[in-house]
């Protein structure tokens, strides 16, 4: 246990006696409940590497984030989400979307570019969004998301809704100005919400320890934020050190910042080179201790909730789900040319209301 | 008819809308206890409460966008810029963010947020606080751009920015806050997007927007006091959307164009308008279409120069005769 010099710190998540598995959050799972979230760790592991394929089979265009290795974070998160919480992320945001409930063929079809896709083939890869599931993507640059959580969370106590939002970023974030313009806003106003740090120890190719002075959540202390730190391969501790956080959120409308320690096994996008800032042996070492699928696995098949027929038919079901998403974006059409113009405006969208006058499109 | 100041106009436009609607919220550095830099927001603080009257830190990029994020949840707030030049350190939160949700969302989310405060130069406080940047902001689909020139234009179109299910991004003048004109008592809407013939002339169509309105009226009055020259003024008002039809149907009837603006000329809002007279009313055109606009330098400190940079009626005079010529 780290002591920490302000009444406001919080420690490591500390493993309760009988492991994570016994914390509060995670004793009254049913057993249909840790296989679903078994289940989502695995749709977002098999959706990633379909996606993959597709983007080396030149299907998909730009960059490709992928969030293989930090599934527990995105799924032991999103898992804890009431009906007024809220979530806002980063780049690497498939896995956010899924563990929220969307379904994969349009996140397929999003990266294919395709009309049917969750953004009309308009937003690709890191702008991945839906508002009926209060997900609020999906941002391309580093930390400009966190203050847009933060306003989030700002309308929800304005409202007086007892809710919260988790605003997600990288490691890489936490340099950024407008992270820090938020911090202080959300500590000021004592806004509800928790900036969940993905340290996945590494920005793009720089390494946590030649990018950030410090410790990364600690930075919370002077904005007289909680903070805290917990392991995110192990989705019991995920859950269990984000929930008395989110609870003070919803409850107090107290902000807080959490690290949650990652790692992805892939390029910071798949484009990138990844043999320039660490080894494959590093790759390999989480790989085969801490990844989050294996780590749960072994815990569900200890406990006696799975077993070898039960995974086996879970993964060929993602597997299958995730095929078939490639297929159907593989078979939707493009947006069309007339199609660049539209969900520009509001007012355009929906003629019936324009108020408006005038030329708003340019030649 | 009352006549109010341009300051006045604003303020009375932002309390009618916060009583018409809960989720309009006011927020900006210095709007609340402070009264306002501007006194834009004076005495709002004590009329309608500290939770609909936000004074935010200097933090233009937090509270920027945490009133994006806000407005995605639909909430309305409306952003006091102490100056639009202090857009630069919210740039992202402004053009990526505000700008581009919607369409990156394929239209599943829209930001009704109002951004607004002065964008001029001319009041010697150099050129870290003398951008007009509405030519930049214009440039980026996804928002809408506004600069109005009289009290009545200033309230009736932030009444509209308000009430828009769109980003807004509303420059003003400090050289123009106390200003008063006649604004009716009566609620009145100015749409977006529609110019107004400030004065209707014959000869030559000075277009303008923003503080170059004045400047344009008063060329046209020497215009006609020693050059019995009649000049039709149209003010934009609205920079994106744009009336086009008003601008073409003055050319069109004057056929001779000065285009005057306080923005620097390169790719400023007279650059666009002159591609599109040329477009659209090429044979109407009796001679080649001019500007004027600040001249191309930072904005210079030194008062008496800062006036010339500026146009000002005699130069704006000059450049007109030289189109009639």
């Amino acid at each position: 246990m780290t002591k920490k010099s302000s009444t406001t710190a919080e420690t490591k998540n500390e493993p309760v006696a009988g492991g994570h598995s016994r914390a509060p959050v995670n004793a009254p799972l049913s057993a249909e409940a840790k296989i679903d979230l078994y289940r989502q760790m695995i749709r977002i592991r098999r959706f990633e590497e379909r996606s993959l394929r597709a983007y080396q089979a030149k299907k998909i265009g730009g960059f490709l984030h992928l969030y293989i290795g930090q599934e527990a974070v995105a799924v032991g998160c999103c898992s804890l989400l009431g009906p007024n919480d809220h979530i806002i992320t980063a780049y690497r945001d498939h896995g956010h979307a899924l563990a929220v409930g969307m379904d994969m063929k349009p996140l397929m079809a999003e990266l294919y570019g395709k009309a049917t896709g969750c953004s009309k083939g308009k937003g690709g890869s890191m702008h991945f969004f839906d508002p009926s599931r209060n997900f609020w993507g999906g941002h391309g640059i580093v930390g400009g998301q966190i203050p847009l959580g933060t306003g989030i969370a700002y309308a929800l106590k304005y409202r007086g809704v007892k809710g919260a939002c988790l605003a997600f970023m990288g490691d890489g974030a936490v340099n950024q100005g407008a992270v820090h313009e938020a911090y202080n806003l959300a500590a000021l106003w004592q806004l509800p919400v928790i900036f969940v740090i993905e340290n996945n120890g590494y920005s793009m190719g720089t390494s946590q320890a030649r990018s950030s002075a410090g410790d990364l959540a600690r930075r919370a202390e002077p904005y007289g934020m909680d903070w805290g730190m917990c392991d995110g391969h192990d989705l019991y501790e995920v859950r269990a050190g984000i929930v008395k956080y989110l609870e003070r959120a919803r409850e107090e409308s107290k902000p807080s910042v959490v690290e949650v320690r990652t790692y992805r096994y892939r390029g910071h996008s798949v484009a990138d080179p990844d043999n320039t800032y660490r080894t494959k042996v590093e790759i390999e070492e989480y790989r085969k201790t801490k990844d989050p699928i294996q780590v749960f696995q072994a815990l569900l098949l200890a406990e006696g909730v799975l077993d070898e027929g039960r995974l086996a038919e879970i993964d060929s079901a993602a597997r299958a789900e995730a095929e078939q998403s490639a297929e159907f974006a593989e078979a939707s059409p493009y947006p069309a040319v007339e199609d660049i113009q539209k969900d520009v405006y509001w007012e355009e969208d929906n003629p019936g209301e324009k108020k408006s006058q005038g030329r708003i499109f340019f030649d | 008819m009352p006549l109010l100041q341009y300051r006045e106009a604003l303020r009375q436009a932002m309390a009618e809308e916060l009583l018409r609607d809960p989720n309009v919220v006011i927020m900006g550095e210095e709007v609340a206890q402070f009264n306002g830099a501007y006194k834009v927001t004076e005495g709002m603080l004590e009329r309608f409460g500290p939770k609909r009257i936000v004074d935010t830190p200097i933090s233009e990029a937090g509270f920027i966008g945490l009133g994006v994020g806000a407005s995605m949840l639909g909430i309305r707030p409306v952003i006091e810029l102490m100056f639009w030049s202090f857009y630069s350190v919210a740039f992202d939160q402004i053009l990526n963010n505000a700008a581009n949700l919607r369409y990156m969302s394929g239209g599943l989310i829209h930001c009704p947020i109002v951004i607004r405060g002065p964008a001029n130069g001319g009041t010697n406080v150099g050129a870290t606080h003398s951008h007009t940047p509405e030519n930049i902001c214009a440039n980026h689909p996804g928002v809408k751009v506004v600069c109005p020139a009289t009290a009545y234009d200033a309230k009736g179109l932030l009444k509209s920015a308000i009430r828009d299910n769109d980003p807004v991004l509303f420059m003003e003048n400090t050289m123009l806050y106390g200003e008063r004109g006649e604004v009716p008592e009566a609620e009145y809407l100015v749409p977006l997007g529609l110019a107004d013939v400030k004065r209707a002339g014959t000869d030559l169509t000075i277009v303008a927007h923003g503080r170059a309105v004045l400047s344009a009226l008063a060329a046209a009055h020497l215009l006609e006091q020693e050059h019995k020259i009649s000049t039709e003024v149209v003010d934009l008002r609205s920079i994106r959307p744009l009336d086009e039809a008003t601008v073409l149907a003055s050319v069109r009837k004057t056929h001779r164009v000065l285009l005057v603006e306080e923005n620097k000329p390169f790719c400023g809002v007279g650059a666009q308008l002159a591609y599109l007279i040329q477009d659209q009313a090429f044979d109407d055109l009796d001679a080649p279409i001019k500007r004027v606009s600040a001249l191309d330098a930072p904005s210079i400190y030194s008062p008496p120069l800062e006036a010339e940079q500026l146009p000002t009626p005699q130069r704006i005079l000059k450049a007109a005769l030289a189109v009639l010529k």
